[in-house]
This record gives structure tokens, sequence and C-alpha cells, in this order.
């Protein structure tokens, strides 16, 4: 077990020094100018080359890799070179708010996709038709677009939420939780239906195992074998779906959080890509890349426990 | 025919008969009616503009709908139908930019590794695992930083984002072609890789490529319009998604400008995604295909008469099955598979249940205990057990009965237990919950059980999982299990065939013995003769979905009626078996030099 998570973790810092490296090379074409941009349209030759030595672009690009490497390895990311404030800081603070908006997506997701699935795959007839159908609706809408609605219904016209903003949970755990529940919403929905047609498929194939009827052949009722033996062997698969929206929420975050006018990682990212903050845009990248690897990783753990086949070999 | 819908045109490729089973889906065709008049506004956009979809003018901002902007304007005055019109072709051509970029890059190079394996395929797998590390739209926002604000170039890079979902299908396809016998033979007969690939492996995979279009260019143009919505678009390509921004922040002044490009986004997606769910009905029969039989159920033909021994013992019958017929819905009306069944097992004896694969054998004994896979009926008929009928019974109903009174063992041992329990909750789960024990005496019961049936380490077995055991000891789990209720009757369907020889006669004697000991009736489903002299006191045979004859095991082997029954000894390669001799059989040298 240690050994298979020790494994799948190299794995992650090798895919993350890949991504690290391409993402730095890749942006090398867009800075030719960010010197003259930070310094100001009007500023000289002179005052240029100062602010190029200031950030270090001056030096060779494999100098500044390595540079930034060394010290990213220590968790110092560098400083913004627009605004001067420390990157891993930055990048922390909003990627606290953004992660807790996939999350809550993530565990809506998973209480709601599951429970339609196991309806649809239980019930069958009307309630699956339905459920199949809602699935199909819900990943076909864009998430902006359904956010965009949620605002327009609930917000502008009902004012039963804030519109745009956010508030701490620190500062006030009720606001806070207002102030999230229309972006959670909006990005749960494109992704229940995927869970929930991924446990709809598992838990009929499950229900076709041959185990399923020699259960039922020794008088178990029928309730608990869904609970128990079909869930159960639902869960792997299902998991490993629920893995993949994780990554694709902290996508829809990013579009989510703009419209909002939520402090998280999307605004940032945006920010520093136009302005060419390459330090900043590494962060993002980076620590993006870790939190993406260890909840991979989690999910491998996870399904490990499920699976006795995989926790015993 | 080009300009019906994006997916519909390399649809028609995989032959006529797809392009118009979709259309005649219930989906299917109101989706490719929508995207037909999407495209058909795309392609024509330049000239149905009634104005320049980038003029101002000042008069016009913000403007109701009226004779001269017919859906009105926005901030800048602009007419918003034009610009409509324009965007719907520039956000269409993104979403196929996108479907062509990732069909190109997935399928090239799922179709190398697949095929050639080694460095490519290494380096498919390390790009797939790298899209899947990082949201596509942080790529996307950090590539616009270096390549300005194009639309083609985010697009073009969006695509190759998400080719690995095509180059993971194409590379399992392949990989499984390849190895297929007619791949081996083309390879033989010396037909070059470029023929093989064209010819046996791309068509192999046309049809999951040609599934994922409609997906793709949906994602394609909900990615499109998202990264736009975030003011990240190239103003010179006028898009849904720019419309929408626009729209959105101006929310407080008009809401004119959200509607329409939400409205068309909004369908267009929605008619990809059904258009796709269609394709997947149409190519992989998993339409919802509600049975409407043609006509009721009925059964054609006479049903041959039971020739019967005559010899059948005073005994109180257990199980009485009369004229059973089952059957499961097919595409016109029913297909029957047990056209008349008729069994009587007396109290205490061991009945062979013999036929060929397909006579019905196991579907017979699956209505008994109303265990009939998903679709299957029972249509006529009656099956009495001890007094009582079953057919008709709730599956509620039926659990009364049902591992207290009849117990089952199955055929294929590995696939019969819950890879993901412990063979003891498996033992004791039943115990606790049909039978009501407390589950420390649930645990002692399932550990003598183990012992009882043979197992040489019983706590070891209790706490192993399937996987841990071999065949055998698996089959001899769930003996222990289908017994642990001491029932009446026992129904075994083919309890030998998946094990080893050895094996074999090992879990006969076991059931042998359990019967003495416990006193049970045994229904034992066989196509092996051998099995039937060995342990059966009587045998009926089935061929076709009909008992055709039945009788005390050894008048039937020394003195078979039926045409059938004496087509079966003859099938069997040493030539006609010997009777059994009296007594407990276990003489039988028939079939069965395979048993002993």
């Amino acid at each position: 077990m240690l050994s298979f998570v020790s494994r799948r973790l190299a794995t992650g810092v090798g895919l993350i020094a890949t991504l690290a490296v391409l993402t730095f090379f890749f942006l090398q074409f867009g800075v030719s100018d960010v010197a003259q941009r930070i310094a100001g349209q009007q500023a000289g030759p002179d005052a240029v080359a100062v602010v190029e030595e200031r950030i270090g672009v001056d030096r060779p690009v494999l100098v500044q890799f390595a540079d930034w490497a060394s010290s990213a390895l220590t968790g110092d990311l560098g400083r913004s070179w627009f605004s001067g404030q420390e990157v891993t800081e930055a990048v922390m603070s909003r990627m606290a708010v953004t992660v807790s908006l996939a999350v809550g997506s993530v565990v809506l997701t998973a209480i709601i996709g599951i429970t339609l699935g196991a309806l649809a795959a239980t019930r069958r007839g009307w309630a699956d038709r339905a459920v199949q159908f809602l699935a199909v609706l819900g990943q076909a809408i864009p998430g902006f677009l359904l956010a965009m609605a949620l605002v327009l219904v609930f917000a502008i016209n009902l004012d039963w939420f804030p519109a745009t903003g956010y508030t701490r949970p620190s500062d006030d755990l009720g606001a806070w939780a207002l102030s999230i529940t229309l972006p959670v919403v909006a990005l749960t929905v494109g992704s229940i239906g995927g869970v929930a047609q991924q446990v709809r498929g598992s838990m009929i194939d499950a229900f076709e195992r041959d185990y399923v009827r020699t259960l039922r052949s020794r008088g178990l009722p029928r309730r608990s074998i869904v609970f128990q033996h079909v869930l159960r062997n639902a869960a792997g698969p299902a998991l490993t779906v629920l893995g993949l929206q994780f990554v694709i929420l902290l996508g829809g975050a990013v579009i989510v959080e703009t419209l909002f006018s939520i402090p998280g990682l999307g605004p940032l990212a945006l920010n520093a890509t136009s302005q060419g903050d390459i330090p900043v845009v590494m962060g993002i990248v980076v620590v993006t890349g870790v939190i993406v690897v260890l909840v991979n990783t989690l999910v491998d753990v996870v399904q490990a426990w499920v699976n006795p086949k995989v926790r015993l070999s | 025919m080009s300009s019906v819908s994006p997916a519909a045109a390399p649809a028609r490729r995989s032959g006529p008969g797809l392009f118009r089973r979709l259309v005649r889906h219930p989906l299917g065709g109101v989706s490719m009616l929508i995207l037909a008049v999407v495209v058909l506004i795309g392609a024509l956009a330049p000239w149905l503009a009634p104005f320049d979809p980038s003029a101002t003018d000042l008069r016009m901002i913000l403007a109701e709908p009226g004779p001269e902007y017919l859906l009105g304007g926005d901030a800048a005055g602009r007419d918003i139908l034009s610009r409509l019109l324009v965007a719907t072709a520039f956000s269409l051509a993104g979403g196929l930019l996108v479907m062509a970029v990732a069909v190109t890059v997935g399928l090239t190079s799922g179709l190398i590794a697949g095929y050639y394996g080694g460095f490519i395929d290494a380096a498919g797998a390390w790009f797939t695992a790298l899209t899947m590390s990082l949201p596509s739209i942080i790529v996307l926002i950090a590539a616009r930083s270096v390549m300005g604000p194009s639309m083609w170039w985010t697009m073009a890079i969006f695509g190759l984002f998400i080719s690995p979902v095509y180059y993971r299908v194409v590379y399992t396809s392949v990989r499984s072609v390849r190895n297929e016998l007619y791949v081996d033979a083309a390879r033989t007969s010396g037909l070059g890789d470029a023929r093989i690939i064209g010819r046996h492996v791309l068509l192999a995979v046309r049809a999951p490529v040609i599934l994922l279009m409609s997906g793709v260019i949906a994602a394609g143009i909900g990615m499109q319009a998202g990264f736009d919505f975030l003011g990240l678009g190239d103003p010179t390509t006028p898009t849904w998604g720019q419309m929408l921004n626009e729209g959105f922040y101006n929310i407080n002044r008009s809401s004119n400008l959200v509607l329409w490009p939400a409205l068309v986004l909004g369908l267009t997606t929605i008619a990809l995604t059904l258009l796709g769910t269609a394709l997947r009905d149409e190519l992989e029969g998993t339409g919802d295909k509600r049975h409407k039989a043609a006509s009721p159920w009925a059964l054609d033909g006479e049903v041959a008469p039971l020739l019967d021994h005559g010899d059948a013992p005073a005994g109180e019958a257990l199980l009485t099955v009369r004229d059973l017929a089952v059957a499961y819905p097919a595409a016109d009306g029913y297909a029957t598979v047990v056209k008349g069944a008729r069994l009587t097992v007396r109290r205490g004896e061991t009945h062979g249940l013999i036929g060929e694969s397909g006579s019905g054998k196991t579907q017979t004994a699956f209505a008994i205990l109303g265990l009939l896979p998903q679709g299957g009926k029972v249509m006529a008929g009656s099956v009495e057990f001890d007094g009582e009928e079953l057919v008709g019974r709730s599956d509620a109903q039926m659990n009364r009965l049902r591992g207290s009174r009849i117990a089952y063992v199955p055929q294929e041992p590995m696939s019969n237990l819950d890879p993901s329990f412990t063979v003891g909750h498996q033992l004791t789960e039943p115990l606790v919950k049909v039978l009501g024990m407390k589950k420390g005496a649930a645990k002692e019961r399932a550990l003598s059980l183990l012992a009882k049936v043979g197992i040489p380490d019983p706590q070891r077995a209790f706490d192993s999982y399937p996987h841990q055991l071999s065949g055998g000891m698996a089959q001899r789990v769930l003996i222990a299990g289908a017994v642990s209720s001491h029932p009446d009757l026992l129904i075994a369907d083919e309890p030998t065939t998946a094990l080893d020889v050895t094996v074999q006669a090992e879990v006969l004697d076991l059931l042998r013995d359990l019967q003495e000991e416990l006193g049970m009736a045994i229904l034992i489903v066989t196509h092996n003769f051998g099995v039937v002299a060995d342990i059966c006191d009587r045998v009926t045979v089935m061929q076709k979905g009909v008992m055709v004859e039945t009788g005390a095991t050894r008048a039937v082997f020394e003195g078979p009626r039926h045409e059938y029954t004496r087509a079966l000894f003859a099938a069997i390669p040493q030539g006609a078996p010997r009777a059994p001799l009296p007594g407990v059989a276990s003489a039988g040298s028939l079939g069965a030099g395979a048993l002993r």
C-alpha cells in the first residue's frame, strides 16, 4: 500500500516537473515587451533596462529557469513582476477559495449524482428516463450560461442571494454560505450528469452479475443487496469519475469566479496572463498541478480501500 | 448535404442506414433539425446579415427591437441580429476546428501508438496524464498571453488538449483489434501495415470516432463561449460568448442582449449532446427500446409428449413443475426458451436434469427459483413447491423460501462470489439477515460449514476474499452457503462444469454426503451423463425447451425411449454407456472416465 502510494506520488512529481518546464519555456515567447509595460509606455530604454535587471529577464532563459526551479523547490515561487506580492502567498490564499468551491461542488455532485444514478438503476422505467434526460441536459448546457441564468433569476430578479462578491467564512459564516451558494450550484449542475450516468451504468452492470443472483438465491432482501453489494461494487468507477470531475470543476471555477467576482484563482489567472506576469502564471500552474496530483492519489487510495483486489495485490 | 449538420456529414459515411436511422430516432431527428438550421444560418451569415456586424450607430445604442434593427441594438449601437448571425458562423467554425484537431491528432497518434507501441505509446500515455492534471481553461488563458487573443489558435490548442479523448478510444480499439486472429491472418498473408490499418483497424475505430464527434464539438463551442465570456476573445471575430459578455455586463440597461445568444448557444449545445446520445443508441444499440410485442405471447406448435417410464416410487412430491413456459422479449414478439417443462422431484431424491447447452435447463432452474434474468418471464404453467404455487409470487414472497427451504449452487464459482466482500461476510450475511441468527452464532455455523465441505483451514477461508481462493475452494464455499439453511431442495446448476476433473469428483462426493446427512432433495442440472450416472436417482431429459423423457436413472440408461435420449447416449465418445450398478451409484464408468 505504501509503495503503491509513493509510486503514484513519484509519477505526479514527474508530471508537475514536465508541466513546469513546458509552461516556463512556452511563456518565454510572450515576454518580449513585458519590461516596457512594467516601466510604462513613456519610459526610456534606461528605465526599461533597470526593470529588466530587477525582474531578472536580462539573464539567459536557462539561468532564469534554474533560478526559479531551485527556489520553487524550497516553496518560494518568487514575486509578482507587477504587484511585487509574494506568489506563494497570493496563489495559496486564492487557491483556498477556489478549492473550497470545487470541493463543495464535488461533495454536492457525489450526493446528488449517486442518489440519482442509484434511483435510475433500481427503479428503471420513467425514473430512469427522467434521470438520463436531466443528466444529458445538465452536461449539455455550458456552466457559465447556467451561472448567468442563476444570477439573473435568483440574485437580480428575486434578490435571494448576492449577485457578486465574496464574504470570508471567518468574517460571517452565513453571508459566506449565501455568497457561494449560486456559484456552487452553477458548478454542480454540469457535473451531476456524468456521475449519475456512471453510477447508473455500473449499478445496472453489477445487477446483472452472477453473484447478485446467488445472493438473491440465499433470500437476502433486495434492499440490502442494492445498498451493500451493488453500490459497493459500483463505487470504484464512480470514484474515478468524481476524481476527473474535480479537475473539470477547478477549470469551471475559473469562469464562475470571474462571473461572481469571487477572489479565487480565476481572476488572478486572468490578470496575470493578460499582463504576462510569468512568476504568477507559473505559480498557478504548479500549485494547480500539485492539487490535482494529490486529489488523484487520494482517489487511488480510496479506490484501493474499496476494491480488495487492488489493495491486496 | 454538406450543409446539414456537422456530425451528420461524417456519420453518413458509415452507410446510408445510419443517417436514416438517426432521423427516425426521436432525439436524433429533432436535434438534427435544430443543428441543420443553425449550420445553415452560420453558412449563409454573410449574405443574411442586414448590417455590418461591427458598424456602430450612435442612435441605435441599446435600441429596442424595431423595423431597422430587428432584434435591437447593443451597447455600441451595433445590430444584434447581424452580430448574432456572424457570431453563429464563428462559433460553429471554432467547434469544428476543435473537432478537426482532436480527431487528427488523437486518431493518428492512437493508431500509431496502438499498432506499433513503443516510444509513441509511452509519449501518448504521458501526454494524456499531462492534460488531465490541469484544467484546460488555465492552459488556454496561458496560451493567450503568448499567442494573443486569436480564436483560431485558442480553439486549435483546445483541440490538442482534448485529443486524448480520441487517443484513448482509438488506442484501446487498435490494441484489441491488433491481437485478433484476422489481423494476424492478414499479416501472415503478406499484407503491409498500411493496408492492414486502412482495412481492418480503421474499420474497428470508426464507430467510436463518430460517436465522440458531436460531444467534442459541443465541448469546443462551450469552451469557446466560456473563454470569450471572460472577455478574452478576439473582438474582430464576434462569437456567442462575446455577445453574452457584453449583454451580461449591461444587464441592468437591457436584458435584450443576453437573450438571443444564450438561446442559440443553449439550443446548439443541447442539440449536439442529444445527437450524441442518439448516435450512441444507433451505433451501439443501447437505445431504450421499449418492447412492444407485435402479438401477445403464444406457444407455437405442439409440445411433444413426455415419455415417462412410470417407475416413480410412491414418495411425496416436493417440487412439481407443470407445462412451464419461459419467454424473453425479442425483436418481433417473444423468444420462448422453455416451452413445456415437466418435472417432479420427490423428497430426498437426487434428480438429474440433462440436455445439451441451450436446451433450457438453466432457464427452468432460474424460473423455479424466481431468478430469471432481466426480461425473462414465466408465461404459462405452474411450479408447485411443497403444496404452494410459486409462479406469480413477488420477490419478497419468494424470499421466504429462497435461502431457507430452497437453495442454489451456481455453475461458475468465481463469478458467483462478490469480489468486494470476504467469504465470511458472504456466508454469515444471509444467516443473520434471513435466518435471524446472532452474529457470533452465524460465524460459528459458517466455520463449521466450511469444515464440513472439506476446506482445510476454515478460519483462513473465512477471512479471505474470493480472488484469493481456487475455483474448487470457491465452489465448496458456495455449497456451504447453499446448505447453511438446511434446505429441503437444493438446485445445483452444472456444479462441476467449471472445475478441474479431480475436483469434479470431490464436489460430487460432497453433494452426495451432504444429501445423506441432511436428507434434502437435489435437482442437479447437467449436460454430463457421467454426473447423472454417478449420483442421480432419477433423470429427466430436456430438448429444445421441452422435457422429453423421465424415469429412474437405471431404466433410462438401459432402455432410452426417446430418440433424442438415444442420440445423447450415442454421442458419448466411448460408445453406449453402461448402466450404473444398483445401490449407491459410484460405479458409473461412463462418460465418466471423465470423472474419476
